[in-house]
């Protein structure tokens, strides 16, 4: 798979790069345009902003691995982000991880986010959702759903199988 | 001992600036250490904790500084209580004890003034009067607490680890730390026996993250390609792509990783390091001579490490000298002396040379010897020519230079050949009227050493030609095939001597293990030929050889093996 990004969004990214005083600031700025743009970051793209960045890959792999929102891999059709701080913890958000984990299949020790083989799911931990007083709260895509039981977990899968 | 010549005083130098001190504590002692200390490019920075330490002979253990690094500050192992003179803020003028020494505030957390406030003295400049503790109890309680918190993860492996025997966080928790681990939680895992590049490889659970191999590879190799990947536990060593961590100095990142997360593939479940024996000797891979440590077990080398020499390479070398070690044991050496083809003894082959070159009529002898050859048998061989009335020359090896250490001159002791007289300005000008005299011929016996010489225009027609051709070398050859007295050598690693670098930096080799079969030091037979051509004695020990050489060449003047030390000298080139 060749990897090419699109004239429009290479000039806007140029464009971007003039307004710091070092182009490696830029680096954040051309991720997420990147991300928003492939829904991942590929290790293509992170040399292709290595190299329009006058910058090393590894330098630009390092950021990408820092911060958890930025993807290495396609995301799955229903993204589920389950809260483990501190209300929803006690509330019982592991356990709650811990189904979707076992349901879908996925190993529930792992730290990071995980995908279906088949591509429907993708389950991860996040941090606050600002929804403490409703725990456990649980973001699938773009809906908020509130104190979560193990019925209505399964029911978000359903509903995902059906995609 | 053969009397020495008596070397010229040196003329006075002028005498150096004085050196700029402040007076610190160390331990209770009080020190003048310099103002400021060569940082790792080697300007001059205020002097540390560290260094002021080092000065009073304390060692504060750490993992991450180095000499020769730019600094980090993150492995936190060399924090240590200090304090610093009181001074009366309105008066600017130091606090003084009924004694009349100065009054001293050790550092204490602000909002806590009972605890100790360490700092790093990898990176904390000194200050007049400071006080540094690095044996109190407050350090020694910081040291065990950073240990353990970086033994947290690790897997104590040590039984199947490489570095075992000569790693830094064994030799710590021996001084340092517990027997028992309070830690009760899951150990993170992380990625095992990662292929790094094509001759290191990684174990991310026994990492500390010191980050030197990063700061080696991107300041000093030039080649940004390793990083700290992921956050907090996570956190591991890493290449863009794995496998692909290729440049020429990657070994140099295992020598400086601390631990046993670097191993040289190369060397890796080879041999414990305790059984190596440790023999000081010098890199043949190029005119650089980097200063190296063969280590070896039983007459088998099993590993080259650079050798500690600012005057050269500093404490690094390429991977390409580091491993070309493996045709020593070449099972294919010679190891035979013979004439004719037959099995002789060296009594034999030498008289029967000898012999024969006595008789040789002047002018018919020519002798090609090699700029891999030590300076001593260059200087035997020049003596043997001179006698003989020989052209004489060497074979030039060039390549291409790094920004580092690799030199254009691929042999080590062109300059040997040079100061000896073997060769001229240009090695290898008169190959081509050595060729033509065998083919006209006028030359009729040929002496060749450590050279192919049918690679640099000899052809074997010609050598065929010849009535007597002597060579002398290590592994067998073309040369070596046509050959009427074959003549085993030693490799670098089995005999003594010295090379000279391309820079006149003359050095030491010393002898780390024995030549295979009947195969001999080309200095030792050599001084046997010599002594029955020309006469002349005293060639005996390497000392005596070297000690005689140094009086008959200028370049030499005032030398005596015994002062030559194991970084060497320089010498006029």
């Amino acid at each position: 798979m060749s990897f090419s990004v699109p004239s429009s969004l290479e000039a806007e990214l140029d464009e971007l790069t003039t307004h710091y005083p070092v182009k490696r600031s830029a680096s954040l700025m051309f991720l997420h345009a990147l991300q928003e743009h492939f829904g991942y970051i590929s290790k293509e793209a992170m040399e292709w902003t290595a190299s329009k960045l006058e910058l090393q890959p590894i330098n630009v792999f390092e950021l990408v691995t820092f911060y958890p929102m930025f993807r290495q891999e396609p995301l799955g059709k229903t993204h589920i982000k389950v809260c483990r701080t501190l209300s929803c913890a006690l509330q019982g958000s592991a356990e709650l991880r811990e189904q979707f984990c076992k349901r879908l299949g996925l190993d529930s020790q792992a730290h990071t986010a995980q995908t279906t083989p088949d591509g429907k799911f993708t389950v991860e931990f996040v941090e606050c959702l600002a929804s403490c007083g409703t725990a456990p709260v649980v973001l699938v895509n773009e809906s908020l759903y509130q104190m979560v039981s193990p019925a209505a977990a399964d029911e978000i899968l359903r509903k995902g199988n059906l995609k | 001992m053969s009397a020495p010549a008596i070397p010229a005083p040196a003329p006075a130098a002028p005498a150096p600036p004085p050196v700029e001190t402040l007076t610190v504590k160390v331990n209770g002692k009080t020190l003048q250490v310099p103002k400021t200390h060569p940082d790792w490019q080697g300007r001059p920075q205020p002097t540390t904790m560290l260094q002021a330490a080092r000065c009073g002979g304390v060692d504060i253990p750490h993992y991450c500084y180095h000499d020769k690094l730019p600094i980090a500050g993150n492995c936190r192992m060399c924090l240590v209580e200090f304090g610093t003179p009181m001074m009366d803020p309105a008066t600017r003028k130091p606090i003084l004890n009924e004694d009349g020494t100065p009054k001293i505030a050790k550092s204490v957390l602000p909002y806590e003034p009972g605890t100790p406030r360490g700092a790093i003295s990898c990176a904390t400049p000194i200050s007049p009067g400071m006080e540094i503790y690095a044996d109190s109890p407050a350090t020694k309680q910081m040291r065990e607490s950073v240990l353990e918190s970086l033994l947290i993860n690790h897997p104590l492996d040590c039984t199947i680890c490489d570095q075992a025997g000569e790693c830094k966080l064994q030799e710590y928790s021996v001084d340092h730390g517990q027997a028992g681990s309070h830690f009760v939680e899951a150990k993170v895992h992380k990625p095992k026996a990662v292929d790094l590049g094509p001759r290191i490889v990684l174990d991310d659970e026994r990492c500390i993250l010191c980050t030197r191999c990063i700061r080696f590879t991107k300041d000093i190799a030039g080649d940004d390609a390793l990083g700290i990947v992921n956050r907090g536990s996570y956190n591991t060593i890493s290449a863009f792509q794995t496998g692909k961590f290729d440049n020429n100095y990657t070994l140099n990142t295992v020598d400086l990783c601390p631990v046993g997360a670097l191993t040289s593939k190369d060397f890796r479940f080879k041999m414990r390091v305790w059984f190596l024996k440790e023999t000081k000797s010098l890199c043949t891979g190029c005119g650089t001579g980097c200063n190296i440590t063969i280590g070896s077990r039983e007459g088998t080398i099993h590993r080259f490490e650079p050798r500690d020499n600012d005057a050269v390479n500093g404490p690094w070398m390429c991977d390409t000298g580091r491993l070309n070690y493996k045709w020593i044991g070449r099972p294919d050496r010679l190891t035979e002396v013979r004439v004719n083809g037959q099995k002789v003894t060296w009594a034999t082959a030498i008289k029967d040379i000898g012999s024969r070159l006595t008789r040789a009529s002047s002018g018919s002898v020519a002798l090609i010897a090699s700029a891999r050859q030590t300076t001593e048998e260059l200087f035997l061989l020049k003596s043997l020519a001179t006698r003989l009335g020989a052209v004489t020359d060497s074979v030039p090896r060039e390549g291409e230079a790094d920004h580092l250490l690799v030199n254009a001159d691929r042999n080590p002791n062109t300059n040997g050949t040079r100061l000896t007289g073997i060769a001229f300005t240009e090695a290898g000008m008169q190959l081509p009227l050595i060729a033509a005299g065998i083919e006209a011929g006028t030359i009729r016996t040929l002496i060749v050493f450590g050279e192919d010489v049918t690679k640099h225009g000899i052809a074997p027609e010609l050598l065929a030609k010849l009535e007597m051709l002597v060579v002398s070398d290590i592994l067998p050859n073309a040369t070596t095939a046509l050959a009427t007295h074959l003549l085993p050598g030693a490799s670098h690693a089995e005999k003594r001597g010295t090379f000279i670098s391309v820079k006149g930096r003359l050095q030491k080799l010393t002898k780390a293990i024995e030549s295979p079969g009947d195969a001999r030091a080309e200095w030792e037979f050599l001084h046997e030929l010599v002594h029955d051509v020309t006469g002349r004695n005293g060639f005996t020990s390497i000392e005596g050889l070297f000690n005689l050489m140094a009086r008959e060449t200028p370049a030499f003047a005032g030398l005596e093996w015994a002062n030559i030390g194991d970084k060497g000298v320089d010498v006029k080139i």
